[in-house]
């Protein structure tokens, strides 16, 4: 959802987003917003600056210009200088979930080590208590019994579920999902997906940055589709998928059609 | 071709043997450990991004991996004392050269070590809200230190054998203790064959060790 929502307030909104690397423009002007528990979903051509969009969310990349409010916290960008560093900006990034394409998960620590690292290292979290919610979070993602093992014994949907799982235990306000099922082998998409399902019918406030578009159809409140570092189309996602106005968005998605990825939805 | 051998000539000052043998050890285990330590705070500056700390860094490891280690030792014991107006002992001017060029050395391995840990795992560190202190601590040295030990170890092997360079400024370590054995016995054959399987008998468990680590690494 873009614009000006005077309803409510989002959770999240970005306003007149700008990220260049060097000359090149990634991101040039965005503008978006996201309500509490709703699952915003962004598509659109490689290289459309939709992954560096939620990089920029998440400050992993900082932005060029522009604002971004996560709950009660606005900042501003491009005003000469680092907008957020050091521990303010460790701070501010615990608040918000990633989860990445190679799942990235910490290769020296068992499944279980790797969702208490974050409340027991950033968050203090006393050990025991750790351990409890960490155990409560796996088998939520559905891997009881994996506790011990390492990352190079799971399988690529297992270990993107650790990473699902590591992410939800700092409890963050929002949770980011760039291209999470793009590195694994297709049958092992589906279980991350019904992950990823079962927060947002949990209502957990999601932006997920995705190629499955009939999991987009099936999930999201909310598509936009990015094209060449701009939203160049947005609504509710039965109008977007199914009856795009803007013909770059019919072009994008007519390969989609022709690949018979819609008609597996639901 | 009939030489005879008469070893037990040779070895019968026991006593001097294993006094170059502990020279060769206490020189070895010194200067590699001084060298790590330099190599932790080099390698560690280094990765930051301030360039009058990480120019002459550069410069430092630079100098010492690209010259002669038996120049840098005579450099120090010969010139440099013109420079300062007094001279160093000999043992710390070999101890010095030993230590920094070590200290090159391991200041590239741990630079390495941690660049090696991919950018994904600092992102997703990063992510979950740690900072760089947190990161280093808890994600990237765990792992990068497991990649660091076979090059350390290996870089410990050949450092023990440089410290026969002593021999040049007349520590007594084992080569020196042996240059004069064979001046005082006439019988370099029978004193630097013994010398060679004593380095021989030191190292070859020490790279027996370093290929077990190697293997395990990789796993």
């Amino acid at each position: 959802m873009t614009g000006n929502d005077t309803r409510h307030r989002p959770m999240v909104e970005v306003t007149d987003l700008v990220k260049n690397y060097g000359s090149v423009p990634a991101v040039r002007g965005v503008s978006l917003g996201v309500a509490r528990g709703e699952v915003v979903v962004l598509i659109g051509p490689s290289g459309c600056g939709k992954s560096t969009l939620l990089r920029c969310v998440h400050l992993l990349e900082e932005p060029t210009s522009g604002t971004i409010r996560v709950g009660a916290q606005e900042i501003s960008f491009g005003g000469g200088g680092k907008a957020l560093a050091g521990r303010r900006l460790a701070a501010y990034r615990s608040r918000i979930g990633m989860v990445f394409q190679h799942f990235e998960l910490f290769p020296h620590m068992t499944a279980l080590q790797n969702v208490m690292e974050g409340p027991v290292t950033v968050k203090r979290i006393d050990r025991r208590a750790a351990s409890e919610l960490g155990r409560g979070l796996l088998a939520n993602v559905g891997l009881a019994g994996k506790e011990e093992s390492y990352p190079a014994q799971l399988s690529g949907g297992q270990a993107q579920r650790v990473a699902i799982a590591r992410a939800l235990a700092m409890s963050p306000e929002v949770m980011l999902f760039d291209e999470v099922t793009s590195a694994l082998d297709p049958e092992l998409v589906g279980e991350v997906l019904a992950v990823m399902r079962q927060l947002g019918e949990d209502g957990t406030t999601m932006i997920v940055v995705t190629h499955e578009i009939a999991f987009a159809r099936d999930i999201a409140d909310h598509v936009l589709f990015m094209d060449a570092g701009v939203i160049a189309e947005h609504g509710p996602a039965d109008e977007v998928l199914a009856r795009p106005a803007n013909p770059r968005t019919r072009a994008f998605l007519s390969r989609f059609h022709h690949a018979g990825a819609l008609r597996s939805a639901g | 071709m009939h030489y005879h051998w008469d070893l037990a000539m040779v070895l019968a000052d026991t006593d001097r043997w294993w006094h170059g043998i502990g020279i060769t050890l206490l020189y070895s285990v010194a200067t590699v450990a001084g060298g790590i330590v330099i190599g932790v705070f080099c390698g560690l500056a280094l990765l930051g991004q301030k360039r009058w700390i990480t120019l002459p860094l550069e410069g430092y490891v630079e100098i010492f991996r690209c010259t002669p280690l038996l120049i840098q030792i005579v450099w120090f014991y010969y010139a440099l004392p013109i420079l300062l107006n007094f001279s160093l002992p000999a043992w710390l001017a070999a101890g010095l050269g030993l230590t920094l060029y070590m200290g090159a050395f391991c200041t590239e391995i741990f630079r390495a070590g941690v660049m090696s840990i991919g950018r994904g795992q600092w992102q997703a560190g990063r992510a979950l809200g740690m900072t760089y202190a947190q990161l280093m601590r808890r994600i990237v040295l765990p792992q990068a230190v497991r990649r660091m030990i076979p090059p350390l170890v290996n870089q410990s092997i050949t450092q023990l054998k440089n410290t026969a360079l002593l021999y040049v400024v007349a520590v007594p370590d084992l080569m020196y203790t042996s240059s004069i054995i064979t001046a005082e016995t006439y019988r370099p054959l029978e004193v630097y064959t013994s010398a060679a399987a004593i380095y021989f008998i030191m190292l070859y468990p020490l790279t027996l060790f370093a290929k077990r680590l190697e293997t395990r690494v990789d796993r």
